[in-house]
């Protein structure tokens, strides 16, 4: 429907920006640009970041699917496996807890003034992506591709309709925040 | 429009708020909300800089090409929009070291950023390695039900979960 306003660059780069204003926008209000908001989610004394990303995916899921089953939006599924999504999950989840910010929130928490986010967080975040650009090559050969399941999606795996899964999940969420602290 | 002005919403609110955001991003410019690329990329435009046009030949950047895109603009966006709900609201502050940090580990701006650099680096590999980070896995691609993106998710959490113990209760003086 919208596939000439996908293809305009020009248009493109203004929607991102004012996609991200919302979206930092939103991360700020929910208090997710405050380190210890989110080593609080880590340490398991505070759920909001748990709270706003179920909230914020079964909300989407719905909106998404239903878009999908109206041609409005299609599905772009990421490739993953043992290799890149566990090995790089893990190694991604000890960086989160020692940084105490994630790549969307160090952005917002440099907007709310957060020095230890500019100086360490972004920088360092660089220098990984740098230094991952430089190994892809080798670990590509090496690692990221064992135990490889594609780039798949849950319905699909299990081969039943997407509602079928997305009815339960919901389900769940819903009974998940309410049972959280 | 006081609820602007106020300091935090209803994690639930903000949820749905981001969950319609969304939608919008999937309509209108085909893309799930994701972070991590952006690094990735400008990491590529600042070895341009550095290194020449060499760069452009490393596999990585011949797949994300170092250049502003639509999820670039994404986290710049990101860091205005929470400028302006901080200023708004009243909470925007220079500082150095979070609260929590500072009760459990001092108030050296300096060791708190050395810290921030390491994780900052082990964060940028490991996103760029498991293919996104809490928003391109954790919200897009699992409200997409892509299972890489469950078991992705999974990982940041329990790793995130097992270092911050680690760190607050067996390094922790």
């Amino acid at each position: 429907m919208f596939e000439k306003l996908h293809r305009s660059r020009k248009a493109q780069l203004w929607l991102g920006l004012l996609t991200g204003i919302a979206f930092g926008f939103l991360l700020q209000k929910g208090g997710v640009t405050r380190y210890d908001v989110i080593m609080g989610q880590l340490l398991l004394t505070d759920f909001t970041v748990v709270k706003i990303m179920l909230t914020a995916m079964a909300t989407g899921m719905v909106g998404i699917y239903a878009m999908r089953s109206l041609g409005l939006a299609r599905l772009n599924p990421k490739p993953g496996g043992v290799g890149s999504s566990v090995v790089g999950g893990l190694i991604f989840g000890v960086g989160f807890a020692t940084l105490g910010y994630c790549p969307g929130t160090v952005a917002g928490a440099v907007g709310n003034g957060y020095l230890d986010s500019l100086v360490g967080g972004a920088v360092g975040i660089l220098m990984g992506a740098a230094a991952f650009a430089h190994l892809f090559p080798r670990l590509d050969r090496w690692v990221l591709n064992w135990g490889s399941v594609g780039a798949i999606t849950i319905p699909e795996l299990l081969k039943v309709n997407a509602w079928i899964v997305i009815v339960p999940i919901v389900a769940l969420v819903l009974l998940l925040l309410r049972w959280v602290p | 429009m006081n609820w602007l002005q106020m300091e935090q919403w209803s994690p639930y609110a903000v949820g749905i708020g981001i969950g319609m955001l969304s939608w919008v991003s999937f309509l209108l410019s085909d893309q799930g909300l994701a972070c991590s690329t952006a690094f990735a990329r400008s990491a590529g435009m600042i070895e341009l800089i550095f290194r020449g046009k060499r760069v452009q030949d490393k596999p990585y950047y011949r797949k994300f090409v170092p250049e502003i895109d639509w999820g670039w603009m994404l986290v710049l966006g990101v860091l205005i929009g929470a400028f302006a709900s901080a200023q708004l609201s009243g909470t925007f502050r220079l500082q150095w070291v979070p609260g929590l940090w500072e009760a459990t580990f001092g108030s050296s701006a300096v060791v708190r950023s050395l810290v921030a650099l390491a994780g900052g680096a082990l964060l940028g590999l490991g996103a760029r390695w498991a293919g996104g980070c809490t928003s391109g896995h954790g919200i897009s691609g699992t409200l997409q039900l892509a299972l890489s993106s469950w078991i992705a998710a999974g990982c940041f959490f329990a790793g995130g979960i097992l270092t911050a113990k680690l760190i607050f209760t067996v390094i922790a003086p």
